[in-house]
């Protein structure tokens, strides 16, 4: 039971949360002028490394903002959780 | 009386409470305080089980829970497999049998609750023996929240059984003022009877607390978040390997003690003592303190410890120093054991000498309690001078303490324990001191060296040098991998099955590593030992699922009038964790007929269904339908206040993903509807594409499923039920078009109205505040009755949707289906873009022309509803297999209106096929089935204004 | 009365097994992984290839990565032709493999249930069936009271949470004993030559251009003909150092068995929406998997709650497992796919196969595996039977999707 730092709710168990799995793999900007093997790259492959991974979580059970943390795959050990602390933290418009 | 063997005074248990208990069909007596296995030893019983492979008879080994012979199966209060009679608290009533180290289930349903509980602390102190108790104090004075755990009835760790004096009084005396401070402290809980059985990432520790059969809740689960944690775990006595060394009456020798001490118990009238470790001579003063006759201590070392060799000669026991026991006589328990000189360098062996005895203890020094340390991925290093593997390295926010750590004296366990309280305190920014240490017995650090195998003077008997008492495994058998090629310590594990019994190895792991070790002529430190998993001990089933268990097991969700739903005797459909009416039952109708008749009611007159699990979602923002053209794949900006359009949602990758309705509701407002199943899926999705991919939009979303109870009331009369029971809301078709809404009030709530149709009829969706759903509902059911209104279920609006060909999510697609291939291209826009989805529709394999198409089905005459999920093939006479399939059935119903049974289903090339002849293989018939449109019914769409 | 020694009846492993190899410097095949995979590869290369110069590394222990750590079912009830045709194949071979080896595997066909708890598991059992039994699987669908006869313990009253309204039923899918399975491969490999080299994990390739030539270890570099990987959850990490991007990610995926009891679960049990999949092994015990945890790791252990969420699923459907003892938990690294659906194939890389991707279904293809892998390996294409189950499919779209259907109706 990992403990995941939610950057606006604090450290919270790992079932408080949905994984995104790897962190920063953006949507090509105009899809249908990529090939179909670079959207298929997009689609399906992630990097998977044993070591630090820069993932995405999403605290499901509590702001349900998606942020970033670094883990190692191997030990389940957090690094930092997204350089979030400049980020505006309301939700309201 | 509670035994021949017990003593007239001494030990924790209360002799003013006897216990009758029942043991293989002998009715005993044993006292309060007793585990099974003193209360057995006491009777003098000491045969308990039998060996799993050779049913060799076998005793109690040991007085914890690293017992690896001393299985039963309890039968009363309600029977329980494989559990060691040396953690079995004695009871009124209990019954229990030994075990051939296999137990029983009960086909009875367990009784008992079980529960589970959160906390976090500061500091989590594992063990209450001298170093968990001097660190709990250490941090609780501190100011540390402290929960201690300990898997015993009492704290008090080693000192329990041991008998030493702390500040020139019964070490005893000292536990129970420690733990009445730690007890008056408000920020410590203490939790004895409580196993820690896993350390799991960042000091997540999971604990197991016996409460007993009486309590409310039989076991609770404890899930502990500590900042820090102190492993107190304390060791476990090692037994010697030599020949015969499992008969009933052989004991470690630090046990004897524990019987001695603790229980008040004699395990023998007559002992002989063999060790490779200083502890045990403590055992043998003790027990000849005690009365019992030592007949020799025999030291394998060549050299017997001057300090405690001395003692002996004063209390007239023999030491025989360079010995070995080679091998033991007795069946069901021991009689004698033969000694002989043993040089442990070459392993020779002298002229053999038996000695009478009925009690054999035994000690090949102690292994630290490292499985917690080691699940918390603590290094654990091969000492040799300890002679086991200890913690090594470090892992932040856990201090290793005590016998845990490798420390062998009361005096350092209770200096280290503190140590470890001041530091974990220290962590948190707490200062913290140690107290005063109490004054300890003045012995010598005991020293040991360590031994794995005394030779078989009767070079190859059978094996009968027992390494895992659990699994009845032998030196032969690991000399057996070995010779076989195993070279890795995990391999020959597996091999012999040594350390994969309840007891996962306590006593045999570090022996075995020292047999193979020995074997191989490699180092110990190489060869290691096998991993230490959770749980530390065994953890019942039933704790660990706690409450979730029925009921409890998911969730139920229903709706606001779900108590009307039963008692108009509903049965009903789990979707998601919802529970739906599946249909209406009149008294004496089956599924089939109420189906019916509900479906009639539908298409002639007015019928009712409760929808309110349909998911909603509130989609706000200056940009909302912006965002809302990004994720449908129809044009969604384009829709004015006050309508609804039908929108369909795939994913990336181009596959449908749910559907629903949309509608405006404000300026930049909209309410989405989704899949009862999908909706929190739905909203997830969302949130990932607007918050990772478009954080530019401005738009919010929230769930508001369960703010709206939504009521449809669909069939050509629903206008006329709605005109009695709703106003403020002109109702004809010109002013209240098919896809708007309007606001209006029914019984006095205010409700939004939507024109909606799923049936294809005109059709009716009324929302109001969940608090209302039921009155609002009964007011249109009223308002319904002289049109004869009819509620009808999931089932019915099923087979009324398919006949307009309308597929479901999740029924009529599985995650592999485009909206091309549902025939419902004209959902995906040709103007926007882009949307999610829409690159993967030009992919080659998704502009196949033979892909799977939705199409109906009609069979041919006579035959009836073809099951769901049936496979289609082409060919009228099977083939041999594999068979070429053409698709399959999706859903498939009778239908009042068609006078035919009929389907939708996926068919290669399906829309090409239409009119052609396909088959249906059901059971092993093939039934013909014409293609059809999917839309069987009204394919104008006359009906849907009434 | 002897007493009962339920132990006793086991059968004994042969008296020798294989011996670990060193390296040598250059082979015709070297195969990355000495688990269940590699090792069944290297047979058949063997025997159906003639190719014998071979040497299988492993980086720990032969076969102690995830055939170490499964529960050992095996089936071929499979949805789609593709993947049914493989785990077919693989069965089939199985119920031969015991004399093929001359190895007691315990391999015991005590068939398979998978239940259905919804309406829609109803149709997609019903359609599964339809498909196995036109694939020539042997295949039924049991309505609620023959799942009741096939498994008298399993809870089949309606007062379920989620009742059990039927289950596809496998009479000769089964369970066999994972180590026996890997042993009696590893012994007839080294009958036949075949280099079992432990200890020694490859850290990289020897390339010439885009020819693979060899892999780098840290016994040092071996030459080889043909480089096969068949590492499971550290696919990835071998992959990357090629630069060769896989559609693969590392699971834990836990399992637990409990203390040894007296006969009571005849069959095997698989249910996903209460989710556990259960067995008695041999010897008595209850093995029990869960879920795949849903967050990458390597760490070869899984959350907890995933455990009592398993526990709560077996007490659910067996009320009687309430007083069995959790003894041992574990997890395995599984590389998944997108699809659920294996990777077995050529790569871009001249003379190096891939095959990964077996998620949670390895075990049970083992020799299947092994079979088209070695196909693919001597003959630079893939078999029938695994050409579907190439790289491009992800490009394409041609997905083999054994995901199901996981929605909810309306």
């Amino acid at each position: 039971m990992m403990l995941i730092p939610c950057p606006w709710c604090g450290p919270r168990n790992e079932t408080e949360f949905h994984y995104g799995g790897q962190a920063d793999v953006a949507c090509p900007g105009d899809p249908h002028a990529v090939s179909d093997a670079e959207w298929a790259g997009f689609l399906f492959f992630r990097d998977n490394p044993k070591g630090v991974f820069t993932e995405r979580w999403m605290h499901r059970s509590g702001c349900r903002r998606w942020f970033t943390v670094r883990r190692d795959t191997a030990t389940n050990e957090i690094h930092d959780a997204g350089a979030h602390e400049d980020e505006e933290r309301t939700v309201t418009v | 009386m509670s035994g021949p063997f017990r003593l007239d005074e001494g030990g924790r248990i209360d002799r003013e409470r006897p216990v009758a208990f029942r043991f293989d069909g002998r009715d005993l007596q044993g006292l309060a305080g007793d585990t099974l296995a003193s209360a057995l030893l006491a009777n003098g019983v000491h045969q308990v089980a039998t060996g799993i492979r050779y049913g060799r008879p076998r005793g109690i080994l040991s007085a914890g829970p690293e017992e690896p012979n001393a299985l039963v199966q309890i039968e009363k209060p309600f029977p329980e497999p494989m559990l060691t009679a040396t953690t079995v608290e004695l009871a009124d009533g209990l019954e229990a049998v030994g075990l051939p180290g296999q137990g029983r289930l009960s086909p009875d349903p367990d009784p008992a609750r079980y529960d589970a509980v959160h906390a976090h602390c500061d500091v989590l102190v594992v063990g209450a023996g001298p170093a968990g108790l001097s660190a709990a104090l250490a941090a609780a004075r501190g100011g540390a929240r402290v929960v201690v755990a300990d898997a015993d009835t009492e704290f008090g760790g080693g000192l329990l059984g041991s008998g030493e004096m702390l500040d020139h009084a019964p070490a005893m005396e000292w536990v129970e003022r420690a733990r009445a401070e730690l007890a008056r402290r408000t920020e410590v809980r203490l939790l004895p009877r409580t196993t820690v059985t896993g350390h799991y990432d960042a000091n997540y520790l999971v604990a197991v607390e016996n409460r007993g059969d009486d309590a409310f809740t039989r076991q609770r689960t404890w899930h502990i978040r500590a900042h820090e944690v102190v492993l107190a775990t304390g060791a476990h006595e090692r037994p010697l390997v030599f020949a015969d060394n499992d008969r009933p009456g052989t004991m470690l020798a630090g046990a004897a003690r524990t019987y001695l001490h603790r229980y008040a118990v004699l395990p023998g009238r007559r002992a002989v003592v063999f060790t490779t470790d200083d502890g045990a001579y403590t055992a043998a003063l003790d027990l000849c303190g005690a009365g019992v006759e030592i007949a020799a201590v025999v030291d394998a070392r060549p050299e017997p410890p001057p300090f405690w060799a001395k003692r002996c000669a004063e209390q007239g026991i023999p030491v025989r120093a360079g010995h070995a026991v080679v091998g033991t006589s007795g069946e069901e328990h021991v009689t004698g054991a033969s000694i002989a000189a043993f040089d442990p360098d070459t392993g020779a062996l002298g002229p053999e000498e038996h000695h009478d005895c009925d009690l054999l203890l035994v000690s090949g020094g102690w292994n630290p309690a490292v499985h917690l340390y080691s699940q918390a991925r603590g290094p654990l290093a091969y000492d040799e001078a300890a002679g086991a593997f200890l913690p090594s390295g470090s892992v932040p926010g856990v201090h290793p303490a005590g016998a845990a750590a490798g420390l062998r004296t009361t005096a350092q366990c209770l200096s280290s324990g503190a140590v470890a309280g001041v530091q974990a305190a220290s962590r948190l920014g707490l200062e913290a001191s140690a107290a005063p240490r109490p004054e300890t017995d003045p012995h010598p650090v005991p020293k040991g060296r360590p031994l794995w195998l005394v030779p078989d003077p009767e070079a190859g008997a059978p094996g009968r040098q027992f390494v895992d008492l659990a699994r009845d495994a032998t030196v032969a058998d690991i000399d057996k991998a070995v010779g076989a090629g195993l070279t890795s310590v995990e391999h020959i594990k597996r091999f012999t099955t040594i350390g994969t019994g309840h007891d996962q190895g306590r006593t045999s792991g570090t022996v075995s590593s020292g047999i193979i070790a020995g074997l191989l002529g490699a180092d110990l430190s190489e060869v290691g030992t096998t991993t230490f998993r959770a749980p530390y001990s065994p953890v019942s089933f039933a704790a660990l699922a706690g409450r979730e268990r029925g009921e409890l097991y998911d969730p139920v969700r229903v709706t606001a009038m779900h108590d009307w739903h039963v008692e108009r005797g509903a049965p009903f459909e789990n979707v998601g964790q919802w529970k739906r009416p599946w249909y209406y039952p009149r008294p004496g109708e089956d599924m089939e007929a109420a189906v019916l008749r509900e479906c009639r009611a539908v298409r002639t007159g007015v019928g009712m269904q409760d929808v309110s699990t349909l998911g909603k979602i509130d989609v706000q923002g200056p940009d909302a339908a912006a965002f809302l053209d990004l994720v449908y794949t129809n044009m969604m900006s384009t829709l004015k206040l006050g309508r609804i359009r039908y929108g369909l949602m795939c994913t990336a990758d181009g596959m449908v993903f749910d559907d629903g309705t949309v509608m405006r509701t404000g300026e930049n407002r909209y309410l989405a509807t989704t899949t009862s199943g999908g909706a929190a899926g739905v909203l997830e999705h969302l949130e990932d594409w607007l918050q990772t991919e478009w954080p530019h939009l401005r738009v919010h979303l929230t769930s508001v499923t369960e703010q709206w109870a939504t009521i449809a009331l669909a069939g050509p009369r629903s206008r006329e039920v709605l005109e009695r029971a709703c106003t403020g809301i002109d109702l004809d078709n010109a002013d209240f078009p098919f896809m708007s809404w309007r606001h209006g009030t029914i019984a006095g709530r205010r409700a939004r109205v939507c024109r909606i149709s799923f049936s294809g009829e005109l059709a009716f969706e009324v929302n109001v505040p969940w608090w209302h759903g039921r009155q609002v509902w009964e007011a249109l059911y009223a308002a319904g009755e002289p049109f004869g209104i009819t509620p009808y279920g999931t089932e019915t609006m099923h087979v009324l949707r398919a006949e307009k060909g309308f597929p479901i999510v999740g029924q009529d697609t599985d995650g592999t289906v485009t909206p091309q291939d549902l025939g419902m291209g004209w959902a995906v826009s040709k103007k926007k873009a882009d949307f999610i989805g829409s690159r993967s529709f030009s992919r080659p394999d998704n502009t196949r022309t033979d892909r799977k198409q939705l199409v109906g089905l009609i069979p041919a005459a006579g035959e009836g509803v073809l099951p769901e999920g049936t496979q289609i093939v082409g060919t009228r006479v099977l083939p041999e297999p594999p068979v070429p399939m053409l698709g399959h059935v999706t859903s498939s119903y009778r239908s009042a209106t068609l006078g035919t049974p009929f389907a939708l289903a996926l068919v290669k090339g399906g829309r090409d096929r239409i009119g052609q002849t396909v088959y249906g293989h059901v059971g092993d018939r093939l039934v013909p089935v014409e293609i059809t449109d999917p839309v069987f019914y009204d394919k104008e769409g006359a009906r849907r204004d009434g | 009365m002897a007493p009962r020694t339920p132990g006793a009846d086991l059968p004994d492993h042969p008296d020798r097994l294989w011996r670990s190899a060193d390296p040598e410097s250059s082979y015709d095949v070297v195969i990355v992984g000495g688990g269940g995979h590699g090792l069944a590869t290297a047979y058949y290369l063997a025997v159906n290839h003639g190719i014998t110069n071979i040497a299988v590394l492993e980086r720990g222990w032969l076969a102690g990565g995830n055939m170490a750590r499964n529960t050992t079912i095996i089936r071929s009830n499979y949805l789609w032709d593709e993947s049914a045709g493989l785990y077919e194949h693989a069965l089939k071979l199985w119920e031969g493999l015991e004399d093929e080896l001359d190895y007691p595997l315990l391999f015991s066909q005590r068939g398979v249930l998978n239940l259905a708890h919804s309406l829609q598991e109803v149709r997609d059992g019903v359609r599964r069936v339809g498909a196995n039994r036109l694939n020539g699987i042997d295949a039924e669908w049991l309505d609620t009271e023959q799942v009741a006869e096939a498994c008298p313990i399993l809870n089949t009253s309606p007062d379920l949470r989620y009742p059990v309204l039927g289950a596809t039923w496998q009479p000769r899918a089964g369970i066999a004993k994972h180590d026996h399975v890997a042993w009696g491969f590893a012994r007839a490999l080294d009958l036949l030559g075949v280099d079992l080299v432990e200890g020694c994990e490859v850290t990289g390739f020897e390339r010439v251009g885009d020819r693979v030539i060899g892999v780098e270890t840290t016994r040092g570099p071996i030459r080889a003909g043909r480089v096969a990987l068949a590492a499971a959850g550290h696919t990835s990490v071998l992959a990357d150092t090629l630069g060769l991007r896989l559609p693969l990610q590392s699971h834990p995926l836990q399992a637990l068995v409990s203390e040894l009891l007296e006969p009571v679960h005849p069959t095997v049990v698989m249910s996903n929406a209460v989710h556990v999949y259960v067995s008695q092994a041999h010897k008595g015990e209850l093995v029990l998997g869960a879920g795949i945890d849903s967050y990458n790791s390597y760490g070869q252990r899984g959350a907890f709650h995933t455990i009592e969420r398993e526990l709560a699923a077996a007490v659910e459907l067996f009320p009687m497992f309430s007083r069995a003892h959790v003894v041992r938990t574990w997890a395995g690294v599984v590389d998944v796919t997108p699809d659920a659906s294996a990777i077995m194939g050529p790569t871009p890389f001249e003379g190096l196969y891939v095959n990964c991707g077996w998620g949670t279904g390895g075990f049970k293809a083992t020799p299947g595996v092994g079979w088209c892998f070695a196909h693919t390996i001597a003959n630079g294409e893939p078999h029938p039977l695994n050409a579907p189950f190439g790289l491009e499919r992800f490009t394409t779209g041609a997905l083999i999707d054994e995901h199901g259907a996981a929605g909810v109706a309306h």
